[in-house]
């Protein structure tokens, strides 16, 4: 006879077992275990029929469910000795332990959804890192550390790797590659891009020191940056007022001091525009 | 009390994340106390008709979220990146957290079931987290629940969780709590079981 009952989706074998028990209204400490043992295999054979994968979890069960009914019909052992002990111990006892437990926590799970539900909907700032609106000296107009550090990626991946045989390092200092964007800056009517400052660097030590040459720049306030575009060029321009031209090697003690200050950039004014595109406001 | 209490919606807002009155006390230099009067003026101001955000106490700090009846609104700024927790994570959570430190062995042996996927999906969520090793062969890896859990589910502390006892079924004989003592949750003894289901 097809005993059938209507399960939910189960979450495994001992969710399929608990649903069978419940759905019955049997006593889970007085499973009748015959007739519990085969609506599981009919349900498995519904699975298969229904081409969903009957894992090995749920063999084990079924092979575990038939090993504690053939106990339950066997005679007690004999004694061999007066074990007077505990008696018999009921062979379901420990299927009923893991029923209990797991039944347990899946009460606790839908607690906690319920909890989920009651305290959903509340959101806290997104935990992104703050960086603090740009003072007016930041330099960096549309730009994010990202982009430079995009961009600067890009030149670095051009640079020739220093040969392996280095014979003596070549002088190349902060200082002086500071020197050469504001002349570069100086003498170029307009904007310079971000590539043409690396222009000739050939070595990966040339490029490093001039990508820390111009955010030292940047943080004096004696070159501004600007992107129009997402992912667009970056450009650079001399900052208004700021004599274009070399200062000598006396910027070098500039690094020092102004500790405090961040070298991350805010952005000024304008939404992330390289992120998604949020909608301004929300309609009333 | 009104700079304090500014100071105080000020941290909040920039932490973002909760924060716990000690150290709220120790960067704006004043006693507990009083940055605890500040945070029961701040929550008062929130409640005020028309504000978008109130003040939460959750996993050990305070925190500013949005209030509940602009969730929509938010939501379609956010575009929620996560949906709900399928019953096998939770399933998997809800063992971890009164079990912890738990492993995945431990956990399958609860479900009867594998659970690596649902472990990774709330180690991504940042649910849990690795708590250490079990002193067992092959040192399996211990798992704990995150500050975040307390934040997603809106508790204080862990022992704000019912006991386990909470979950037998009204109608289920009472039994022998055999394997099944909660694994952090300090209970004081009788927490009150259960939400009021609003």
């Amino acid at each position: 006879m097809a005993y059938t009952v209507r399960l939910d989706r189960f979450e495994g074998p001992l969710d399929l077992l608990l649903q069978l028990i419940e759905r019955q209204e049997i006593d889970i400490h007085d499973i009748p275990i015959a007739r519990i043992t085969e609506q599981y295999l009919e349900h498995l054979e519904a699975m298969r029929r229904l081409d969903l994968e009957v894992t090995s979890e749920f063999v084990v069960l079924a092979a575990q469910l038939i090993e504690i009914k053939a106990r339950m019909l066997l005679p007690p052992e004999p004694r061999a000795q007066e074990e007077e002990a505990a008696e018999e111990p009921d062979p379901r006892e420990e299927l009923v332990r893991r029923l209990l437990e797991y039944r347990r926590y899946k009460e606790a799970a839908r607690y906690l959804s319920q909890l989920a539900e009651q305290h959903g909907g509340r959101y806290p700032r997104l935990a992104e890192a703050i960086e603090p609106l740009a003072g007016e000296l930041s330099g960096l107009e549309g730009v994010t550390l990202e982009d430079l550090v995009r961009a600067f990626a890009t030149v670095l991946a051009a640079a020739r790797e220093t040969p392996e045989v280095v014979v003596e390092p070549e002088e190349v200092t902060v200082a002086q590659q500071m020197d050469a964007i504001l002349r570069l800056l100086a003498a170029t009517a307009g904007p310079v891009t971000f590539r043409a400052c690396f222009s000739g660097r050939a070595t990966r030590l040339e490029v490093v020191v001039t990508f820390l040459a111009l955010l030292e720049l940047i943080r004096q306030g004696r070159v501004r940056v600007r992107q129009d575009r997402a992912f667009g060029e970056i450009v650079l321009y001399p900052a208004e007022g700021v004599r274009a031209e070399p200062a000598g090697g006396e910027e070098r003690g500039g690094r020092r001091g102004a500790g405090a200050e961040r070298e991350s950039g805010g952005e000024t004014g304008a939404a992330p525009a390289a992120e998604e595109a949020a909608p301004g406001g929300t309609p009333a | 009390m009104e700079p304090i209490r500014g100071a105080v919606e000020a941290l909040l807002f920039v932490a973002g994340e909760p924060l716990s009155v000690a150290r709220m006390a120790r960067i704006l230099g004043v006693g507990e106390g009083v940055v605890r009067e500040a945070l029961a003026e701040l929550a008062e101001a929130c409640r005020a008709p028309g504000r978008g955000i109130e003040l939460v106490e959750v996993a050990g700090g305070w925190q500013l979220v949005t209030r509940r009846e602009y969730r929509r609104a938010v939501e379609e700024l956010l575009q929620p990146r996560r949906q709900a927790l399928s019953r096998a994570a939770l399933e998997t959570l809800a063992i971890v957290a009164y079990r912890q430190p738990v492993t995945r062995a431990e956990i399958e042996a609860i479900r009867g079931v594998q659970s690596e996927a649902g472990l990774r999906t709330l180690l991504e969520r940042g649910l849990i987290r690795e708590v250490g090793r079990k002193d067992a062969p092959g040192r399996p890896i211990l798992y704990g629940t995150t500050p975040l859990f307390l934040q997603m589910f809106g508790l204080k502390d862990l022992s704000e969780l019912p006991p386990p006892s909470a979950f037998v079924p009204p109608d289920a004989p009472s039994l022998d709590e055999r394997g099944a003592t909660p694994g952090t949750p300090p209970d004081g003894g009788t927490s009150t079981p259960g939400p009021g289901a609003s």
